[in-house]
């Protein structure tokens, strides 16, 4: 179990003469809580602090304030060795599978690394590495190739069975998938929907693709501006968005039509967030209340039974959400589909 | 008579470790007022068919077909007065389209000045206009910024405004939303729907995302390694797909409104366009090739206006059988 509570980060940034000038509130007052197991996604736009809260979940980069708990351990209290050796449990993977391997070390030796790195499988680290590569569905014969010979794809394959090498409990992916194109995407969805199930990872998935989140995630967490607008399970958010930015976010994904009511303007700058409600500026419903008071982040009434919680002063009162275009059932389609489906099971 | 016609257009890149082939003999044509989508994955060669229309291909570039502007043929020099006038573009990314040197509102009064040979007073007044029009809020102040100090969504309605200043017959939009957030991206490609009804402007987009497709799109070219997959209108595209290579990319595509138990991949990756395989170049990808995928097959018309390039289509065959 990850917990995050009331997790704060500002970057200050200085003028040309030092002084400061002000922070980018990257993070402000976050909490969440990961159950072992599950997959929960945290998305929203560019800026909304997604990516930096990753890296504080496994404290690449120390918070202003908030606790975090692995596990029941408190993560932000460990010394350096001991969170070097905790490193082995909670991984990252990255969005650029160009930029996330060293081009001068073969596959064998990047898998290897971490290996050596924590006194793992000494003298059976070659076996290793091959079970990782197979594990990530590829050959192992490619582990003396360099990065520099392999496709994004494959790249972001062979990032994966780095990140596993250690066995970790806990892995984040930052846009794990989002450099890739759609066909090779769709590969490494399905592969790290396997392995979240098949090795019982908790996987927290940073990205702006809903898509891909709803493909993946248990629950989701939607952020704007440092902080976190809604959260629910997945089912509930897509289904039942409650806060007015989430159903914009949902409404503006395409394929949908494009008819749908449309958000004005642009994100304004984390800098100098708005006052009281973040969304204010941006939101169709929005009332004097909301230019004032910060709505708090409470569980919704109708929820029963599940948490879902929402930032938005009217969230009782708002209109239905329009519901997400369900796409028409096409059995041609899905049968001449199930032939790019591996082990596929008659669909007719 | 047709906005662009593209007749067996093919390209050919020549380079220190051979000769590749980015485009193969594809042909297309838009009328007035619509908008074609040219989709495919990454090096499929949208770009460069782009860039053939519009005459800015890389030196080392080798073009073969006709390319026609509202049945005029596209020559070198055609192309070099049309470009910024008849013939217009907007891309990916506009910071690099932009000036940084000059106030957007110059630039647009620029292109304003070109083509309507307006007095640079008068230049500055409409150009306003133009970013009220593309919904640049408090246009006469954002008119005096820089393109940097503007958000990436704003500076791609600036390239918006240049390019409708001077009423093109056609606008090319190489994945103009690609580098934007998804609810800025509903809003430029909205207003280019808008604009392009108002101004019965042809558009050409380019785009990876069948979703933009479907939405905007009045006809589609799928391409595959350089070649036409599939061709037909947008309507029926969705309805009846013919080509594997679609048929793979609508599976693999995930879905908002329910999670799939699987998406369908496609195994592989796409081949190096200086050793494609022979014959049709998704076999090795294609879980319906058989032994004739080894020629290649021709585009063929299944149904009116519709057509692909797949030695067994229509699959429904393949599905009866
Ligand atoms: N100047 C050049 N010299 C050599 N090869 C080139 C050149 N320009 C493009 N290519 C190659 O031509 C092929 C088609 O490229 P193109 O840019 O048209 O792809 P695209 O479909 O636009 O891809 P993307 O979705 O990545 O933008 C690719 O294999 C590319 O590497
Ligand atoms: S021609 Fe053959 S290999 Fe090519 S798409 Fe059709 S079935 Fe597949
Ligand atoms: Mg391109």
């Amino acid at each position: 179990m990850l917990e995050l509570d009331a997790m704060v980060k500002h970057f200050p940034f200085r003028d040309s003469l030092g002084r400061a000038r002000g922070a980018v509130r990257a993070v402000d007052g976050v909490s969440l809580a990961v159950p072992k197991g599950s997959v929960l996604a945290i998305v929203g736009e560019s800026g909304c602090g997604k990516s930096t809260l990753g890296r504080l979940a496994l404290r690449l980069i120390e918070p202003d304030s908030g606790s975090l708990r692995f596990d029941g351990e408190d993560i932000l209290a460990l010394k350096p060795a001991a969170l070097r050796s905790k490193r082995r449990e909670m991984q990252l993977i990255f969005q650029d599978p160009f930029a996330s391997l060293d081009p001068r070390m073969t596959v064998e030796a990047a898998i290897t690394e971490p290996l050596i790195l924590h006194k793992l499988h000494r003298g059976r680290q070659r076996a290793r590495v091959a079970e990782l590569l197979e594990r990530v569905g590829l050959r192992p014969e490619l582990a003396r190739r360099w990065p520099h010979e392999f496709s994004g794809g494959q790249r972001q394959r062979i990032a994966i069975a780095r990140a596993l090498a250690s066995e970790p409990r806990l892995i984040i992916g930052d846009e794990p998938v989002s450099a890739l194109d759609v066909s090779v995407q769709a590969q490494v969805v399905n592969l790290l929907g396997d392995l979240i199930r098949d090795l019982g990872l908790t996987f927290v998935l940073i990205s702006h693709d809903l898509g891909v989140v709803r493909q993946i995630a248990d629950r989701v967490a939607v952020m704007y501006l440092g902080q976190i607008v809604e959260e629910a399970p997945a089912e509930k958010l897509f289904r039942n968005p409650r806060h007015p930015y989430t159903r914009a976010l949902l409404a503006a994904v395409p394929g949908q039509g494009g008819a749908l009511k449309l958000l004005e303007g642009d994100i304004p700058s984390p800098i100098a967030p708005p006052a009281g409600c973040r969304f204010h500026t941006r939101c169709p419903y929005a009332e004097a209340i909301c230019r004032e008071v910060p709505p708090p982040l409470v569980q919704a009434q109708e929820a029963a039974g599940q948490i879902h919680l929402a930032a938005c002063h009217f969230q009782d009162t708002l209109p239905p959400a329009t519901p997400i275009r369900e796409a028409a059932a096409d059995a041609r389609l899905a049968r001449l589909q199930s032939f790019f489906i591996p082990n596929r099971e008659p669909t007719a | 008579m047709n906005a662009l016609d593209v007749d067996r257009l093919s390209i050919q890149f020549h380079t220190d470790r051979g000769v590749l082939q980015a485009v193969d003999r594809v042909s297309f044509s838009v009328a007035a007022g619509r908008t074609l989508a040219i989709v495919g994955e990454s090096g499929c060669g949208k770009s460069a068919t782009a860039l053939a229309i519009l005459g800015l291909l890389a030196d080392n570039a080798e073009v073969l077909g006709g390319i026609r502007l509202a049945g005029a043929p596209l020559t070198p020099e055609a192309q070099r007065s049309a470009r910024g006038r008849e013939l217009a573009m907007i891309f990916q990314e506009p910071m690099t389209s932009l000036n940084p040197a000059f106030t957007v509102g110059e630039q647009v009064a620029e292109a304003l000045r070109l083509h309507e040979g307006l007095s640079p007073r008068d230049a500055m007044a409409r150009a306003i206009a133009m970013l009220e029009r593309v919904r640049i809020p408090d246009a006469a102040r954002r008119a005096k910024q820089y393109a940097h100090q503007l958000s990436g969504g704003m500076r791609q309605r600036v390239m918006i405004a240049i390019a409708l200043a001077c009423k093109p017959k056609l606008l090319i939009a190489d994945e103009p939303t690609t580098a934007l957030d998804v609810t800025v991206q509903a809003q430029i490609l909205a207003l280019l729907d808008e604009l392009k009804r108002e101004t019965g402007t042809a558009v050409v987009l380019i785009t990876h995302d069948l979703g933009v497709v479907q939405d905007h799109a009045d006809d589609v070219v799928v391409m595959y390694a350089g070649r036409v997959a599939e061709k037909a209108s947008a309507a029926k595209l969705f309805a009846m797909p013919q080509h594997p290579y679609t048929i793979g990319l609508l599976g693999a595509a995930p879905r908002l409104d329910s999670k799939r138990a699987r998406l369908a991949s496609i195994e592989g990756t796409v081949p190096d366009l200086r050793n494609p395989p022979p014959g049709c170049r998704f076999a090795p990808r294609c879980p319906f090739a058989i032994a004739a995928c080894e020629i290649t097959p021709p585009l063929v018309e299944l149904a009116p206006g519709h057509f692909a390039a797949c030695i067994r289509a229509p699959l429904d065959v393949v599905l009866a059988a």
